[in-house]
């Protein structure tokens, strides 16, 4: 078949054209396709109204590409808008008409008094302190956020090559391939400061340098999307939202490093991720973005898809590169790195989704450019999932150094029904908490290390003062025990040891040297385990008896906790509300809750002991007191 | 027979990936997509196609929480414990069919492969409720009474007896 060879010249027509287009396209309707929304049923209400606009003879198109846009509704499948709380979500430009919890009965209202009418339904819109906000740009939650690496989320079709290109996409690849040398590009992202998303905050830069000076020959490029954090889904939102800003991320990457070949690992639980991904690629190599000697030049880049198979350990760099190796994903000793010994033993650049998403941006805008957001040494934004007893949950992105305070209080609405803010959960089962007494620390890498905590990937799980600490300890281990690969003696039995005194302690069994014992086992874990994750498998224990030793106490002292044994009333699932994420069946200590992802959970009354863990870890706030 | 076919699918799918043993994790993704689970004769296939060990084969299959090695019935038998439901006595025939069949403790399949019997939280149908499904086919208002009845239609569409009562 022959196809036309990609060049610069082309690729730039193609990107005129599409931005000549999106200049004509104004009148556009946005469904929110992001895993939430569409859980909450946005794809049939993206159908109907597109049926009942057609209906109309109203002109209507999907797509940039071959296609009529002037004066045409564009209907557009969006990638997060990051407000799920208030889902499913639709928009109507040009005038930024943000409607919420959208159902199937309104659309015909939807299309005759908004699209058709130009009126705005006062029922649908958020509104907060009684008053209605018709803009999402006027929404605090919205307003108070930098949105930099999820900016196309949300608001361009996440499958739509033409509208990424018209938007600037592939510009900073394309300069990166004709204007910079490997030396250049790697300068420029040490410039900006770029530090890894993934948890460690390894500056991107230094990474690809040590990549680049390797001795010629077969080089990888891959890229981590194994998120598996309880609480976190930001790297799931930008590969749904905006593809290919990773896939570009990634080829300026191979370009610096002197790859011709990458991966991206994408986690099981996330079909949704895969499938976007996997169109994005096949549209980048039908056009020749990826592919052989990419527009006339002598660099080649082919991408694969690989997906997990449901092993929390595989965001370890070597677990992962052993897991698309098709082995058991065990992490391995270290050094050597990474760079130099990744998969297949060969030197491989690994980076988080939100690391390489942020890539296009720098090399486009420049280095002083990203440097303007953040702090000195944490530059740029970052995207937090923010969950929990909080009233706005969803994804949101700050500045770098943004206070706690300004995250949960300002953007996420403070704390569900008027309760006290007791803690933060922040970097997954990985992280620490963080207390009142940290509300105004910037979040940035360095000031959260010197508290005992990380931002991890970004999860930021908020508890109200009903929340008991130690059972929340217990969750986490629970987790980590479960997740432990068993190769390490220090991870393997210590995180069995420590989750049964966990266990005892919650059920008012514990002693006194129970509390030694976990304080030592901790220590010895984390100096001596051989992977991250059984590092840092022990600070959720660690800060919670830092922080909150009074409960621990009122466990095993006074054998009575006001959180889990105070509770009178029994706890419901609401099933409108719930949207069957299995958050709160795998937090359960007594296996009281059950119920398939995706479909509304359920609560045995017999046996629940009414602790709250499945109410404090909710992300929809689906679960209450019975009245 | 039909074990057969699902061999020759088994050898289909390893050839798609073209033997090579860095993918057995995406073959058995593949083949549990087909059959629900990874049998062992699909396992010491995929082992004997890559030229790798059984054991190499069966340390990842258990290495990854989403494989399943354990078979499920011929009819994957689903009863919905969604709240409404649930209200409508939903406990009820899922007790009934257990004990109808016989499982014990955490066992999900009948001796006789035929039935594996599930819980499901709300298939939509509520209008109908209580409901079960049979291979995602749903059956409304059900009784325990109502349910047996039809798990033995079943059987006896299968030309099996029912000689373990």
């Amino acid at each position: 078949m022959a196809k036309r060879k990609l060049t610069r010249e082309r690729l730039d027509t193609m990107r005129a054209r599409a931005k000549s287009l999106l200049a004509a396209d104004t009148r556009e309707v946005l469904i929110c396709a992001g895993t939430g929304c569409i859980a909450g049923g946005s794809l049939n209400i993206y159908k109907k109204i597109k049926k009942l606009c057609e209906a109309r003879g109203l002109k209507t198109c999907v797509s940039l590409h071959n296609e009529e846009t002037d004066g045409a509704l564009h209907f557009k499948k969006t990638g997060c808008h990051g407000f799920c709380e208030m889902g499913p979500l639709l928009q109507i430009e040009p005038d930024g008409i943000l409607y919420t919890h959208v159902r199937l009965e309104d659309c015909e209202e939807i299309v005759e008094k908004t699209i058709v009418g130009g009126e705005v339904i006062d029922r649908l819109l958020y509104k907060l302190g009684g008053k209605s906000y018709a803009k999402d740009s006027e929404i605090p939650f919205y307003k108070l956020q930098k949105r930099v690496v999820l900016e196309n989320c949300g608001s361009t079709d996440a499958e739509d090559l033409d509208e990424y290109i018209g938007r600037d996409g592939y510009l900073a690849f394309e300069k990166a391939l004709f204007e910079m040398t490997d030396e250049q590009i790697c300068q420029e992202i040490l410039d900006s400061g770029l530090r890894g998303r993934g948890g460690a905050g390894f500056p991107a830069g230094r990474k690809w340098d040590s990549v680049r000076r390797q001795p010629k020959g077969k080089k990888y490029v891959v890229c981590n999307g194994d998120e598996g954090d309880p609480g976190a889904f930001m790297d799931r939102s930008i590969m749904e939202g905006n593809p290919h800003a990773i896939i570009e991320g990634m080829l300026i990457a191979a370009l610096a490093a002197g790859s011709d070949e990458g991966y991206i690992y994408v986690r099981a639980e996330y079909p949704l991720a895969v499938d976007r991904l996997r169109t994005a690629i096949a549209k980048a190599e039908a056009i020749g973005i990826l592919g052989d000697r990419i527009m006339g030049s002598d660099f080649s880049f082919h991408l694969h898809i690989n997906r997990g198979a449901g092993a929390f350990v595989c965001g370890e760099g070597s677990a992962l590169t052993a897991s698309i190796e098709g082995k058991r994903g065990m992490p391995r000793v270290k050094p050597p790195r990474t760079v130099e010994h990744g998969l297949w033993a060969q030197p491989t650049v690994l980076n988080n989704v939100e690391t390489y998403a942020n890539v296009p941006l720098i090399i486009r805008n420049g280095a002083k450019w990203f440097r303007s957001f953040g702090t000195e040494k944490s530059s740029g934004t970052k995207a937090f999932a923010l969950t929990g007893n909080v009233v706005n949950t969803g994804l949101i992105e700050v500045p770098m150094g943004a206070t706690l305070r300004e995250i949960i209080f300002d953007i996420g609405g403070g704390i569900k029904d008027g309760k006290k803010f007791k803690a933060v959960q922040i970097g997954g089962p990985a992280g620490g908490c963080l207390t009142e007494e940290h509300l105004d620390l910037p979040l940035d890498f360095d000031s959260l290390k010197s508290v005992g905590a990380i931002i991890g990937s970004g999860g930021l799980v908020v508890m109200d003062e009903d929340t008991c600490m130690v059972e929340t300890a217990r969750f986490f281990m629970s987790f980590t025990q479960n997740e432990s690969c068993g190769k390490c003696v220090p991870c393997r039995e210590g995180t069995k040891r420590m989750l049964e005194i966990l266990t005892r302690i919650v059920n008012n069994e514990g002693t006194m040297e129970d509390l030694d014992m976990l304080e030592s086992l901790s220590q010895t874990i984390s100096e001596a385990a051989l992977c991250g994750l059984g590092q840092a498998a022990c600070n959720p224990v660690k800060s919670t008896l830092k922080y909150f030793r009074d409960e621990y106490l009122a466990h095993v002292r006074d054998k009575h906790c006001p959180h889990c044994n105070g509770r009178k009333k029994g706890l419901v699932i609401d099933p409108d509300k719930c949207k069957g994420c299995g958050k709160c069946r795998k937090n359960c200590p007594m296996e009281a809750i059950s119920g398939e992802t995706r479909k509304p959970h359920t609560i045995d009354i017999d046996k629940c002991i009414k602790c709250g863990a499945c109410l404090s870890n909710c992300p929809f706030g689906a679960i209450s007191e019975e009245a | 027979m039909a074990n057969n076919d699902v061999l020759r699918r088994v050898e289909e799918i390893v050839d798609s990936y073209g033997c090579r043993r860095e993918h057995l994790i995406a073959i058995m993704q593949d083949i549990q997509n087909e059959y629900k689970y990874l049998s062992t004769e699909a396992l010491e296939l995929v082992a004997d196609k890559l030229d790798i060990g059984v054991a190499k084969v069966y340390s990842v299959a258990t290495f990854y929480e989403n494989f399943s090695l354990e078979a499920k019935g011929k009819y994957i038998i689903k009863v919905c414990c969604g709240t409404a439901c649930h209200v409508r006595k939903s406990q009820p025939i899922y007790d009934g069919l257990r004990e109808y069949l016989k499982l014990s403790g955490k066992q999900k399949t009948s001796s006789d492969g035929l039935f594996t019997l599930e819980t499901v939280a709300c298939l939509g149908a509520c209008g109908l409720s209580p409901v079960l499904t049979v291979n995602d086919e749903v059956y409304p208002k059900m009784t325990p009474e109502s349910a047996i009845e039809l798990l033995e239609s079943l059987r006896a569409k299968e030309g099996k007896s029912n000689g373990k009562a």
